[in-house]
């Protein structure tokens, strides 16, 4: 079936219609990895975007059930140049196509993606549409009546409902008992923007239990949970309309080690008076050239971010650590006295490369050193 | 607010970080032989460049004059003197250089490098080696003490025994690892060897295998059958900055040579757990020996689990480097070259784009396919099997959107006579011949698959006898679909191309023009889609024309359209935008 991908400024390209019929609506932004389609749809910082993949074979190794980053798919449409329908690969269980038809997500193929990549890049990030039983002039009606971006806080959209618990005994949350005491060597309490799975895992790997706790939670309840340090997760959307985070993780300062993680850094900064600013296209793939200031090493990074940190503000002992090579941006902050480190990508990789795992490996020695 | 997009990152004047550097002596590869061929010319030609943009005075030594490097301009002196410790030794003693680079020039330059070390010439002369240390090369180059450096860094490689003995077979026997590939040493072609599934077996071709052995020697491997081969270009600088520039997927398993398979850039068929797996390995490896400058990492992947082994590592720049610098856009040898006189991937512009730097991963946006070129024409009575000794004398390489696209490229740019999915023999063979041409990788298996589908064998079974993935195989079993709907559907495609009236085709014509879109999508040209449906070629061209079923071109830019790119490097496509 024919469907067609509207942009706010009038533009538009004709494709066919990929997952379930019907409408998706969101901020277009493009991922330029190679691999890892799967990790991107399931990544709840994408919640309110369609995703246009850059790579025009997408689909070739099909979805697993392994390689899932939240509970459900995120995306809010999906953009790609050729779907496969006859994937391979050992662990396949299903199509790209079935798995977004099942999961009532509208996506496109057929398109261009090249084409939309550079329009974005030169336009910047807007809203727009996938649809596949109106006109150009009836979508771009319905865009202009859709309220912005930024207007829209997704934290509370995708955060936990409930505190959980994750262990390396587990591959899915299990239910959090507040009267248990802590069983591995140590505990994380992270505050959940938008957190994905491998974070877990990987925080599993290093010995630590998590208690997962909805972003909306107070510091002090958080900290009844007795953790060893505390991490501020990933997440979608506009940095500036999370003001109440920010006091949560103000009262959280100086009690224990914090790691922060892509809007976890942003949070942290705010927190620490710096503003953040919206990127023309933002920074999403698995290729970023990020430099340690204090080495001089350079690591390949994943990204998926839309805002940047304006290091002019930055106050009280908080110094940046980590910069992008693209673009000279913020990409991590470390604080001269306190245990409090962070970077603006993602230590947990999947998809991309793990050059950066050894940040947890950091949180842990912060978190050693303190007790 | 900030557009961080103009904001380029600060331009530093790009100075050598060794001062004491004035003059550089950098050695070719010599004569072209198989494996070692024009891409070390290509390399070469960049490093001289790359060399002299930093300011330094370049002597170059080459025995062969057929080359692009040996060209006037190239370098500020040029020596067109064998390749020996003899002649090296004495341009040295005349030049006086203060540094040598011997990494670019493939196995020959290594080798003489290597050897003006041991005769002393280097010391005498206060010549240092640039870039990769010797020690790093012989690491990678020992077969013993490349293992043993993988087992210290916990990379696993392939379980193997050199027996010299009968009685030695209990290891090999008892290491219950199933089937084991048994290679008698200096016996002509391998002969005598065999691949053992039992124990029985094994004892029965090691005892004939150690009988037919000159040095009563034989060498016993997990055979890898079926298994995926995947390589990974690899660069790092001296502050053990690390990075992947390209990786690649064999289209044939273990067992072919890579410079006798297909392949294609990126991987296909590997999801980024699997992609990341092995990436790590790369730089892991890379990391451990210690190279500063450019690197190949061959590995090999269960495709039914996260097994993998580390099959070999080249230390330097070599035949897939120049193929991985075509495919992406990112000039390896360029880069290795900066390296080896000491600057790292953060200060070396990326020539591409020019904002941003060389210390970055190549994203492509399109599909690449290499196809070697084998001489079989010229020698006719030659063994047309391919097997872990290289016999290609050349390759081809296609960019397009699709793997279909870039595969049809590729084979027409053999010029072998073939333009598509037929060869001039694959028709005539048995259904029995088919098989064994499925089973046996020989220089035409490609036809031999076609073939099989056009007789209509299912995917499963080509992959049950070839072992080629299956994702690889629906792509031919694709072409070959829209070979055969192109000549079922022949009236209707004549019919749509002598329609002179209607003013909108696709509305009167639907499924012949659909078809004729999918079939220069998938890369059929004008001259075969004419002889399948009964349209004249230049007929059909007009047609297309009158659709609007016309290539574009886009850019190879190595970061997939996130950056502006400066150079004017294209490929054709049938997609939207054009960018030229």
């Amino acid at each position: 079936m024919r469907a067609l991908l509207v942009f706010q400024d009038g533009s538009y390209y004709v494709g066919e219609s990929l997952g379930a019929v019907g409408r998706s609506q969101g901020e277009i932004v493009f991922n330029t990895g190679m691999t890892g389609y799967q990790e991107i749809l399931s990544d709840p910082s994408y919640a309110g975007q369609i995703v246009n993949l850059t790579y025009p074979l997408i689909g070739n190794y099909g979805i697993n059930d392994d390689d899932i980053e939240s509970r459900k798919i995120q995306v809010a449409g999906l953009v790609v140049h050729h779907c496969e329908d006859k994937p391979s690969n050992w662990r396949s269980g299903h199509s790209l196509n079935d798995y977004l038809a099942e999961n009532n997500i509208v996506a496109i193929r057929g398109v261009d993606t090249r084409a939309i990549t550079r329009h974005v890049r030169q336009k910047g990030v807007m809203l727009s549409t996938i649809t596949s039983d109106e006109t150009v002039d009836e979508a771009l009606q319905r865009l202009s009546k859709m309220p912005a971006y930024e207007t829209a806080d997704f934290t509370q959209v995708v955060t936990t409902s409930e505190p959980y618990l994750w262990n390396d005994q587990c591959s899915k949350p299990l239910t959090y008992d507040p009267s248990a005491g802590k069983i591995a060597n140590r505990r994380i309490a992270l505050l959940d923007c938008g957190v994905k799975y491998n974070i877990l895992r990987s925080l599993a790997k290093y010995g630590c239990e998590t208690v997962v706790f909805p972003c909306t939670t107070a510091h002090a309840e958080i900290l009844e949970c007795k953790p060893d340090g505390i991490m501020l997760s990933p997440g979608p959307g506009d940095p500036s309309n999370l003001g109440a985070i920010v006091e949560t993780v103000k009262h959280l300062v100086g009690s224990m080690p914090i790691l922060g993680v892509c809007l976890g850094n942003q949070i942290l900064g705010a927190a620490f008076g710096s503003k953040t600013f919206k990127l023309r296209f933002g920074h999403r793939g698995s290729n970023h050239p990020v430099k340690d200031l204090k080495t001089g090493k350079v690591y390949i990074t994943s990204q998926n971010h839309g805002y940047a940190l304006d290091p002019d503000g930055l106050r009280d002992g908080m110094e940046v650590a980590h910069i992008n090579l693209n673009d000279n941006t913020v990409e991590g902050l470390r604080h001269k006295e306190l245990p409090i480190i962070s970077i603006q990508y993602h230590p947990e990789a999947s998809p991309g490369p793990m050059d950066s795992s050894y940040f947890f490996g950091e949180f842990m020695r912060l978190i050693d050193q303190r007790s | 607010m900030r557009d961080v997009a103009s904001n380029e990152h600060s331009r530093k004047s790009y100075m050598p970080r060794d001062t004491s550097l004035k003059s550089v002596l950098v050695l070719g590869s010599g004569p072209i032989i198989i494996g070692q061929a024009a891409e070390f010319d290509y390399a070469g030609s960049q490093a001289c460049q790359a060399l002299r943009e930093e300011g330094l005075q370049v002597i170059l030594v080459n025995s062969n004059p057929a080359t692009i490097m040996t060209d006037a301009d190239m370098a500020d002196r040029t020596y067109i003197e064998p390749l020996n410790v003899e002649f090296a030794a004495r341009v040295i003693e005349k030049e006086r250089p203060d540094g040598l680079l011997a990494t670019l020039g493939g196995q020959t330059g290594l080798n003489l490098a290597t050897q003006l070390a041991e005769a002393g010439i280097l010391e005498k002369y206060g010549v240092r080696l640039l870039g990769t240390p010797l020690e790093a090369i012989r690491k990678a180059e020992d077969r013993e003490e490349f293992r043993n450096l993988m087992k210290q860094i916990g990379e696993p490689v392939p379980e193997s025994w050199i027996v010299t003995d009968e009685s030695q077979l209990s290891d090999p026997a008892n290491a219950g690892i199933w089937p084991l590939i048994v290679r008698p040493a200096y016996t002509l072609g391998g002969t005598g060897g065999g691949i053992a599934y039992n124990r029985d077996e094994l004892y029965e071709i090691a005892h004939r295998g150690l009988a037919l052995s000159m040095r009563r020697q034989v060498m016993i491997e997990r055979y890898l059958k079926g298994w995926k081969e995947i390589e990974y270009e690899v660069m790092r600088d001296a502050n053990d900055t690390a990075i992947t520039v390209c990786n690649m997927e064999n289209f044939d398993p273990m067992g072919v040579h890579t410079g006798d398979s297909i392949v294609t850039a990126p991987s296909q068929t590997l999801t980024d757990r699997e992609y990341q797996m092995l990436r790590s390995a790369s730089l892991k490896i890379i990391r451990s020996l210690g190279i500063e400058g450019g690197c190949n990492v061959q590995l090999s992947l269960d495709p039914k689990s996260f097994r993998y082994y580390i099959i070999e590592v080249n230390p330097r720049v070599s035949r897939s480097s120049a193929l991985a610098s075509k495919a992406t856009g990112y000039p390896i040898a360029r880069v290795a070259a900066k390296i080896a006189i000491g600057m790292r991937l953060d200060e070396i512009e990326n020539a591409v784009t020019r904002k941003t730097l060389a210390c970055f991963e190549p994203a492509l946006d399109y599909c690449v396919v290499k196809i070697p070129r084998w001489p079989f024409d010229k020698f006719v009575g030659a063994d047309r099997r391919i097997t872990t000794q290289m016999k290609a004398t050349g390759e081809v390489m296609a960019i397009d959107r699709t793997f279909e696209g870039a595969l049809m490229k590729a084979i027409r740019s053999l010029e072998n006579g073939i333009i598509g999915l037929s060869n001039k023999t694959a028709h005539l063979l048995s259904d029995i011949e088919i098989e064994e041409a499925l089973r046996v990788p020989a220089d035409e298996r490609l036809w031999a698959i076609t073939e099989a589908f056009r007789r209509g064998m299912a995917v499963e079974e080509v992959h049950a006898l070839s072992d080629i993935d299956p994702w690889f195989l629906n792509k031919l079993r694709h072409l070959v679909d829209i070979e055969m709907r192109l000549r079922s559907n022949g009236t209707a495609l004549v019919r749509l191309a002598s329609d002179e009236k209607s003013e909108d085709l696709a509305a009167s014509h639907p499924l012949a023009v659909k078809l004729l879109r999918e079939a220069k999508l998938a890369g059929f040209p004008d001259v075969t889609l004419g002889s399948i449906s009964g349209v004249p070629e230049l007929k059909l061209r007009s047609l297309r024309n009158r659709l609007g079923i016309v290539p574009v071109y886009k850019q190879v830019d190595t970061c997939s359209a996130e950056f502006e790119a400066a150079t004017p490097y294209f490929y054709s496509c049938y997609d939207l935008e054009d960018e030229r």
